[in-house]
């Protein structure tokens, strides 16, 4: 469990310096995740001892993804108030957008997938 | 700190050693996100029955009630808040398990990024412009989709609000998670990469939790749409905003 953290948090800080020292507009996390690839990738390929039990910590992580949302969703709940001047704007435009940006991605990927053959 | 002096006693002097550390709202949250686990549980995973919002609404109500103020929150919640990173890094396993099925899917995936990203962006955009809201407002919706530290940086570039951005991204991260599971059923859409795909790049992280719960290939679809649509959505606003400026 300590081990596969920290080399979820290497991933990470390799990611975050990555961004921030070429200046990318992509999260550090992202490139994190890129790099976890690449440590699962050495895993399956050469089975070194030392990542035997890499797995363990992330699965926990993603198992609980919902809980690692609630400080920053509960921040909103005390911030309402920036909302107020436009509220109507703003709540039309967030589920309006939302719902047509679910339907044409999700149906785009499926135009695309029938195209090139599969059901 | 706990006997206090004159002044602080008894039931006062242990509130004002509990607000002054990280203990309290730490286990609070912990708590609060326990009870809704176990509802939206008992409501067989029902969309409505949102583990993030029953949580937030929980502890929100607490803060309320008690006269606490966030600063002190996230003192204890800092800890829960810090593993958002190694949870994105942590999506490689999924990633990585259904690798050859992530492959076969990078046409349809990349077509949908860039349809549904410019859509995402345009269409809040454009809404918000149809009231005739403020250029700021203008700018704070339109990165709305994306992961909220790359919202607010992209919002700060163009001259926006980010603390305005971080409402709307969570605001949408929640819209997402109730509505897309109705919203693909009645499409009748069962194509689990597609569905996660979607609400990933619609409603990053808290869509993806959703789709986690629903099943693990429109997880892993969703958490790949997360860093797509970050980078997507960094390179088309600039232009998208300077066609209404």
């Amino acid at each position: 469990m300590i081990g596969s953290l920290a080399v979820i948090l290497g991933c990470q800080l390799l990611g975050e310096v990555t961004a921030r020292g070429l200046g990318l507009p992509v999260p550090g996390p992202v490139i994190g995740m890129a790099a976890m690839v690449a440590v699962l990738w050495l895993r399956d390929r050469f089975s070194p001892p030392v990542l035997a039990g890499v797995e363990p910590a992330g699965r926990f992580l993603l198992a609980h993804l919902s809980l690692l949302f609630v400080p920053a969703g509960v921040g909103v709940v005390g911030n309402l108030d920036v909302l107020a001047a436009e509220w109507l704007a703003l709540a039309a435009a967030l589920v309006l957008s939302t719902v047509v940006t679910l339907v044409v991605s999700v149906v785009t990927f499926r135009v695309v997938a029938r195209a090139i053959g599969q059901p | 700190m706990r006997g206090g002096t004159g002044v602080m006693k008894g039931d006062f002097a242990l509130w004002v050693y509990l607000t002054q550390g990280p203990l309290l709202w730490l286990t609070v949250t912990l708590v609060a996100y326990a009870l809704a686990d176990w509802l939206s549980l008992r409501a067989g995973r029902h969309p409505l029955a949102n583990p993030v919002l029953i949580s937030v609404a929980l502890v929100g109500a607490l803060l309320v009630a008690s006269g606490t103020d966030y600063a002190t929150y996230f003192d204890g919640a800092q800890f829960i808040h810090f593993l958002l990173g190694p949870a994105t890094v942590a999506l490689a396993l999924p990633l990585w398990e259904h690798r050859a099925l992530v492959v076969r899917s990078a046409l349809p995936m990349l077509a949908a990024l860039v349809a549904g990203s410019v859509v995402a962006a345009g269409s809040a955009v454009a809404v918000v412009w149809a009231f005739g809201v403020p250029e700021g407002v203008l700018v704070a919706i339109a990165p709305k989709s994306v992961t909220a530290g790359v919202a607010m940086s992209i919002t700060e570039a163009q001259g926006g609000d980010p603390a305005l951005t971080a409402v709307l991204v969570i605001l949408t991260g929640m819209i997402g998670a109730l509505v897309v599971t109705p919203l693909m059923n009645g499409l009748g859409i069962r194509d689990y990469r597609a569905r996660g795909f979607a609400v990933g790049l619609a409603s990053h992280g808290i869509g993806t939790a959703r789709a986690f719960q629903v099943d693990p290939v429109a997880g892993t679809f969703a958490g790949i749409a997360i860093g797509l649509n970050a980078v997507m959505t960094a390179l088309i606003v600039p232009g998208l905003l300077s066609v209404l400026r």
